[in-house]
C-alpha cells in the first residue's frame, strides 16, 4: 500500500498515513486532488479506479471515506477488506465508532493503525491480537500512571 | 463514545480541538491556533521544566495543528525529548510526532537513532514494537545505515517475541524498499524462509510480505520459499474453519495469509518438482471449487474475501500459464463474474481477462465472451468499467472479429469520456492497421475516426494512414474518392483537411476522370477550406496545389493566380510565404519534365516499427498495456515520417559503424584539407566540400555509387571485397562534348597496397573511362587511399547544361579525390559462441 487516507464527506483529511516518501507539498496535492475525484463519484460506482499509475480502493463508512492507494499488482478484494477490518478495529476499541471519535482522539487512530499495517503490508489479521496488543499497551501506561 | 477513561486524558487537547471546531469560519481557526502556537513556544522555552504529561499534550497539539494542514516549525527536540521518556503513551507521542514530520537536522537523527537504539535493546517487547514501528514509519535513509544489519538478528534470534518478529519483517521490508543496497543478504535469510513454517500465523503473515519484497531483488536466495509456501497453502485451504480460529474471516480461512502465499508464488515460475507442482495444482482447483460452492454468509465481507482468494489464485494461474485445464477453468469462472450483479467484481473480471486474453491457451476461451463484453461497453454506468471493456475488446482483438471491434469501439468512441479518447484512437489505429485484410476498410476506419474525434487523432495516426496509402497501389483510388467525398461535409475536421490535401495532391488524378471530381472542383473544394486551417495545414494545401499544378495544367493558371495573390506572398508566415514564392516560381520557370521529375509520386516508405504502438505505450506507461499478440500483421506498413536521407537508419549495426567511422574520418579530413586541387586556380564549379565529404560517407555502408562529380568530370565507383582483398572499377564520365586529353591518375595510400592498373589518355566526348584498382589490407589502417587525377580538358567547351556555359581555357585540372576504402570494408563476420564472447568482452574493459 502506498498511503491510506480517511477524510469527510466535505473533503476534510481525518487521518493519512503515508508508506512512501513524498515530500509536504507533493503529500498536500495529492490529498488535494484524490479527495476531489472520489468525492465526485456517485453512490453505486464501482470502489476500484485507476488513478495517475495507481489503483484506488475506497469506501464510505457513514460520514467518512476510507481510501487506500495500492500498486498495480496488490489484490483490491482484498484491501476491501483492510478497510474494513480496521473499522472492526476502530468499533471495538471505541465502541460504535463514529467520525467524532477519529477526531478527538486522532492519535489513538493512527496507534492501532500501526499495530494492524506496518510498511504498507497486515502485519496482524488476527482482530483479537491487535486488540490484545492495544489493550496492552494501554495497561502498560496505567500502570505507568500509578493509575491502576 | 471517546476512551477517555482508557487512560491519559489530556484534556486540554480535547478542549483546543472543540475550540477548532467551533471555529466559524477560516480566519478565526487561523487565529485560533496562532494563538495556541504562540502558547506552546513560550511553554517550550520557559524556564520552568515541563514535566512529561504537559509536554505530551503540547507535543500533540503540535501535531493535531500539522495535520489539519498548517506548517509546523518547532517542537521536533521536545518530541525526541519525550522518545526517553520510560512512561510508555509519552513515547508513543515522540514517535508519532517524528514520524509524521520528519525532520532533516543531523543532530535530530542522531538523537532519534540513539533512543531508537536504546528501545531496541531494552528487551522490553512494547518498546521495541514501538521503536520498529517509527523505523518502518521513517523508512529514511539514516535509519536504514544505523540498524540494517540489526533488525534481521532481531528477526531471527530465538527469543524474539511473536509480535517483536511481525515488526521486524515489515520494518525491513520498509527498509529494503527505501534503501535495498543498505540491507545485506546474509546467513539469517535461510532462517527468514523457515519463518514460514512458524506457529504464529501472524508471523507468517509478515514473513511471507518479507520474502516477496527480497525475492524481486534476489531470487535464488528464497527459492526453498517455494515448497513451503504450497505446504502452507494447501494446509490452509483444506482446513475446516474452526481450525484457525482466530484468523478466520467471515467463514473464509486466513484470507490475507491466503492472498500474500499466491503472492509470493508469482515470484518464481511454477515449481520443476512434479509432486510440489501437483499439490500446488491440487489447491488451486480447490480454491475453484470452493467459489462454485454456495456462499456460507451473506455479508459482502465473506464473498470480498472469498473472491480476493479466487483473483489471486486466477493471478497465480496466468503467471504461470503452463496449465490448460486451470486456465480455461479460470476463464470460465471470470466469464461468470462478467454478468455478476456486484459492479466490483465485474470491474475485476475484466481486468483479468484481459491478461488471460495474451495467454495462448485461453485465448480462444476469452473470445467466446465477446458479445457479454461489447454489451457491458453499451450499458455499464461506471466509466471505469467502460475502460475495462475497452482494455479487454483491444486484448482479444484478433483476424477473426476485428471488423466487429472496431466498429464497436468507433461507436463507443462517439459518446466517450474526453479524458479517455486519445487512447481509444490509438487503440483503433492500430487494430485497425494490424488486422486489416482489406485496405479500403482501414481507410474508412481511420476517416471515421477522424471524423468522429478529429481532436484526439494525434499526428502519428494520421501520417500512418497516408503512409499506408502510398504503399499499396489498389487502395489509393479508393482513398481519394473518400476522402473527397468526405472533405464535402459542411464543417471537417482539420485533420481530415490534412490527409485530404495530402492524398488529393499525390492521387487526384486517379479520380479526375469523373466530372463530378475534377481537377478544379478538387481545388476548389481544397481552397474552400482554406482560410479555416491553421498554419501547418495550410502549408501542407499549398504543397498539394503545386503537385495539382503538374498532374493537371489546365488548372495551372488559376492556382498560379491563388498563389500569386498578396495574401500568399506577403504572408505573415515565413513557411507560407516561402512555400508560397518558392511554388510559384517553379511553376513559372520549370518545363513540364521538370515539373514531372520534382512532383512525382512519393516513392513507397521503407518498413519500420510501428510508432502508434510506441505513442500508446507511452501513454499507459509499462507493464500497463493489454498485449495484442494475436495473429501476423501483413506487411506492417512504415510508420515514422519519411526521412530524406535513410541511409543513417538502414540497420543499427551499420549505424554503429558509421559512427565509428565518421569521427575517424573527420579526424583525418580537418588533417588533410581534401578535395582541393593542387594547381593555382580552383577549378571552377568545384562540389562543395561538405557534399563531397557526404558521398564520401555514404560509401561507408554501400559500395556502388557516385563518388564525385563537378561540370567537367563525373567519378562513379563499384567495389567488392573479400577478405583481405578488395577491387574498386573506377568510372570516369566526360561530362563534356569533346575530349579529355592528357588523362591520367594516381592512387596514393599510406597503409594499403593499392595495384592500379594503367588507364587510357584520353576520354572521348560524353563517354567513360574504367579503371581498376585492385586493393590489399596488409594491417589495421586509418587513412583512406587518394586518389589522383590529372587531365586536360578542351578549351571553350559547351557543357551540356546549356545553362551555364564556362571557359576552361585547357588548363591542366589536378583533382584529388578521397578513395572510400575504409576498415569496415575488410571485416567480416564471425561465430561465437556466447561464453566465448562474453569472456572477450570482459577482456576489453580490463
Amino acid at each position: 500500500m502506498q498511503f491510506m487516507l480517511l477524510f469527510s464527506r466535505q473533503g476534510k483529511l481525518r487521518l493519512q498515513k503515508w508508506y512512501v516518501p513524498l515530500s509536504d507539498k507533493e503529500r498536500k496535492k495529492i490529498s488535494r486532488d484524490l479527495v476531489q475525484t472520489i468525492l465526485a463519484r456517485k453512490p453505486k460506482m464501482c470502489s476500484f479506479l485507476e488513478w495517475r499509475d495507481l489503483k484506488i480502493v475506497y469506501k464510505r463508512y457513514a460520514s467518512l471515506y476510507f481510501c487506500c492507494a495500492v500498486e498495480d499488482q496488490d489484490n483490491e478484494l482484498i484491501t476491501l477488506e483492510i478497510i474494513h477490518r480496521y473499522v472492526e478495529l476502530l468499533d471495538k476499541y471505541f465502541g460504535s465508532v463514529c467520525e467524532l471519535d477519529i477526531i478527538f482522539n486522532f492519535e489513538k487512530a493512527y496507534f492501532i493503525l500501526d499495530e494492524f499495517l506496518l510498511g504498507g503490508e497486515a502485519q496482524e489479521t488476527s482482530k483479537k491480537n491487535v486488540l490484545k496488543a492495544i489493550e496492552q499497551a494501554d495497561l502498560l501506561q496505567e500502570e505507568a500512571e500509578g493509575r491502576v | 463514545m471517546p476512551a477517555v477513561s482508557k487512560g491519559d486524558g489530556m484534556r486540554g487537547l480535547a478542549v483546543f480541538i472543540s475550540d477548532i471546531r467551533n471555529c466559524k469560519s477560516k480566519e478565526a481557526e487561523v487565529k485560533r491556533i496562532n494563538k495556541e502556537l504562540a502558547n506552546i513556544r513560550s511553554k517550550f522555552k520557559g524556564d520552568k521544566a515541563l514535566d512529561g504529561y504537559s509536554k505530551k499534550k503540547y507535543v500533540c497539539k503540535l501535531l493535531f495543528i500539522f495535520l489539519l494542514g498548517h506548517d509546523i516549525d518547532f517542537g521536533h527536540m521536545e518530541a525526541v525529548n519525550l522518545l526517553s521518556s520510560n512512561k510508555y503513551t509519552e513515547k508513543q507521542i515522540g514517535y508519532l510526532f517524528i514520524s509524521v514530520l520528519v525532520n532533516s537536522n543531523s543532530d535530530l537523527i542522531r538523537l532519534i537513532n540513539n533512543a531508537i537504539k536504546n528501545d531496541l535493546a531494552s528487551r522490553n517487547p512494547t518498546f521495541m514494537n514501538l521503536a520498529l514501528h517509527c523505523i518502518a514509519n521513517v523508512g529514511s535513509r539514516e535509519m536504514a545505515e544505523a540498524f540494517a544489519s540489526e533488525i534481521p538478528r532481531i528477526l531471527v534470534a530465538g527469543d524474539t517475541m511473536d509480535s517483536v518478529k511481525q515488526s521486524a519483517a515489515l520494518c525491513l521490508l520498509r527498509l529494503n524498499r527505501t534503501s535495498p543496497d543498505l540491507v545485506p543478504m546474509g546467513e539469517w535469510t535461510a532462517r527468514v524462509v523457515h519463518l514460514l513454517n512458524d506457529q504464529h500465523l501472524g508471523v507468517v503473515t509478515a514473513a511471507t510480505s518479507l520474502i516477496t519484497t527480497l525475492a524481486q531483488k534476489s531470487p535464488d536466495d528464497f527459492k526453498t520459499s517455494v515448497s513451503l509456501a504450497v505446504t502452507r497453502l494447501s494446509r490452509i485451504v483444506t482446513s475446516a474453519s474452526i481450525d484457525l480460529q482466530d484468523y478466520t474471516y467471515y467463514f473464509v480461512a486466513a484470507p490475507w495469509l491466503s492472498v500474500k502465499l499466491l503472492r509470493l508464488l508469482q515470484c518464481y515460475p511454477p515449481p520443476e518438482d512434479t509432486s510440489l507442482r501437483s499439490r500446488l495444482t491440487e489447491c488451486l482447483e480447490t480454491i475453484l471449487n470452493k467459489a462454485q460452492e454456495p456462499p456460507k454468509s451473506k455479508k459482502v465481507q465473506h464473498s470480498n474475501a472469498r473472491n480476493a482468494v479466487l483473483f489471486e489464485a486466477i493471478s497465480l494461474i496466468i503467471h504461470h500459464d503452463s496449465e490448460p485445464t486451470l486456465l480455461v477453468r479460470a476463464c470460465n469462472q471470470l466469464g461468470q463474474f462478467l454478468q455478476h450483479r456486484e459492479t466490483n467484481l465485474r470491474y475485476l473480471a475484466l481486468e483479468s481477462m484481459c491478461t488471460l486474453a495474451s495467454s495462448e491457451f485461453s485465448h480462444e476461451a476469452v473470445k467466446t465472451h465477446i458479445e457479454t463484453v461489447i454489451n457491458a461497453l453499451k450499458t455499464e454506468r461506471d466509466v471505469s468499467v467502460r475502460q475495462r471493456a475497452v482494455d479487454l475488446l483491444y486484448a482479444m482483438c484478433d483476424r477473426s472479429n476485428a471488423r466487429q471491434i472496431v466498429a464497436e469501439m468507433l461507436s463507443y468512441l462517439e459518446t466517450a469520456d474526453y479524458s479517455i479518447r486519445e487512447e481509444i484512437v490509438l487503440k483503433v489505429a492500430i487494430l485497425a492497421e494490424k488486422y486489416a485484410v482489406d485496405y479500403t476498410w482501414y481507410v474508412d476506419t481511420i476517416l471515421n475516426l477522424i471524423r468522429i474525434a478529429g481532436d484526439y487523432v494525434s499526428e502519428e495516426v494520421w501520417y500512418r494512414v497516408i503512409q499506408i496509402v502510398i504503399n499499396r497501389d489498389d487502395v489509393q483510388g479508393y482513398a481519394a474518392k473518400t476522402v473527397f467525398e468526405a472533405l464535402q461535409a459542411p464543417a471537417c475536421h482539420e485533420n481530415l483537411v490534412k490527409v485530404g490535401g495530402y492524398i488529393l495532391g499525390e492521387f487526384g488524378n486517379l479520380i479526375a476522370g469523373d466530372p463530378r471530381s475534377s481537377p478544379l472542383v478538387q481545388f476548389n473544394l481544397l481552397h474552400s477550406k482554406f482560410h479555416l486551417c491553421s498554419v501547418p495545414t495550410r502549408a501542407l494545401l499549398l504543397s498539394a496545389y503545386i503537385k495539382f499544378i503538374n498532374l493537371f495544367p489546365e488548372v495551372k493558371a488559376t492556382i498560379q493566380d491563388v498563389l500569386r495573390s498578396d495574401s500568399q506572398l506577403r504572408n505573415a508566415d515565413v513557411e507560407l510565404q516561402q512555400r508560397a514564392v518558392e511554388y510559384l516560381r517553379l511553376s513559372c520557370i520549370a518545363s513540364a519534365d521538370t515539373l514531372a521529375t520534382v512532383l512525382e509520386e512519393m516513392p513507397a516508405f521503407p518498413e519500420r516499427e510501428s510508432s502508434i504502438l510506441a505513442k500508446l505505450k507511452k501513454k499507459k506507461g509499462p507493464g500497463k498495456l493489454p498485449e495484442n499478440v494475436n495473429g501476423s500483421a501483413e506487411e506492417p506498413a512504415a510508420s515514422s515520417k519519411p526521412d530524406t536521407a535513410c541511409w543513417w537508419t538502414s540497420s543499427p549495426t551499420s549505424r554503429l559503424l558509421l559512427l565509428l567511422l565518421l569521427l575517424l574520418l573527420l579526424l583525418r579530413w580537418r588533417t588533410t584539407c581534401p578535395g582541393e586541387p593542387s594547381s593555382l586556380r580552383p577549378p571552377p564549379f568545384a562540389p562543395r566540400r561538405s557534399d563531397v565529404l557526404l558521398r564520401l560517407l555514404r560509401f561507408i555502408c554501400k559500395n556502388n555509387g557516385v563518388l564525385y562529380e563537378n561540370q567537367l568530370l563525373q567519378i562513379g565507383l563499384k567495389s567488392e571485397y573479400r577478405q583481405n582483398l578488395g577491387r574498386i572499377y573506377v568510372f570516369y564520365g566526360n561530362k563534356t562534348t569533346s575530349q579529355f586529353l592528357g588523362f591520367s591518375t594516381a592512387v596514393s595510400s599510406s597503409d594499403l597496397n593499392v595495384h592500379a592498373k594503367a588507364v587510357e589518355p584520353v576520354i572521348e566526348g560524353g563517354a567513360q573511362l574504367q579503371q581498376i584498382l585492385n586493393i590489399e589490407c596488409v594491417t589495421e589502417f586509418c587513412d583512406v587511399p587518394v586518389l589522383h587525377i590529372q587531365f586536360r580538358p578542351p578549351s571553350n567547351v559547351l557543357t551540356p547544361d546549356s545553362v551555364c556555359q564556362s571557359r576552361y581555357g585547357g588548363t591542366l585540372q589536378n583533382i584529388e579525390v578521397k578513395l572510400p576504402v575504409m576498415l569496415n570494408k575488410f571485416f567480416q563476420p564471425t561465430e561465437m559462441t556466447s561464453q566465448d564472447f562474453f569472456q572477450r568482452w570482459k577482456q576489453l574493459g580490463a
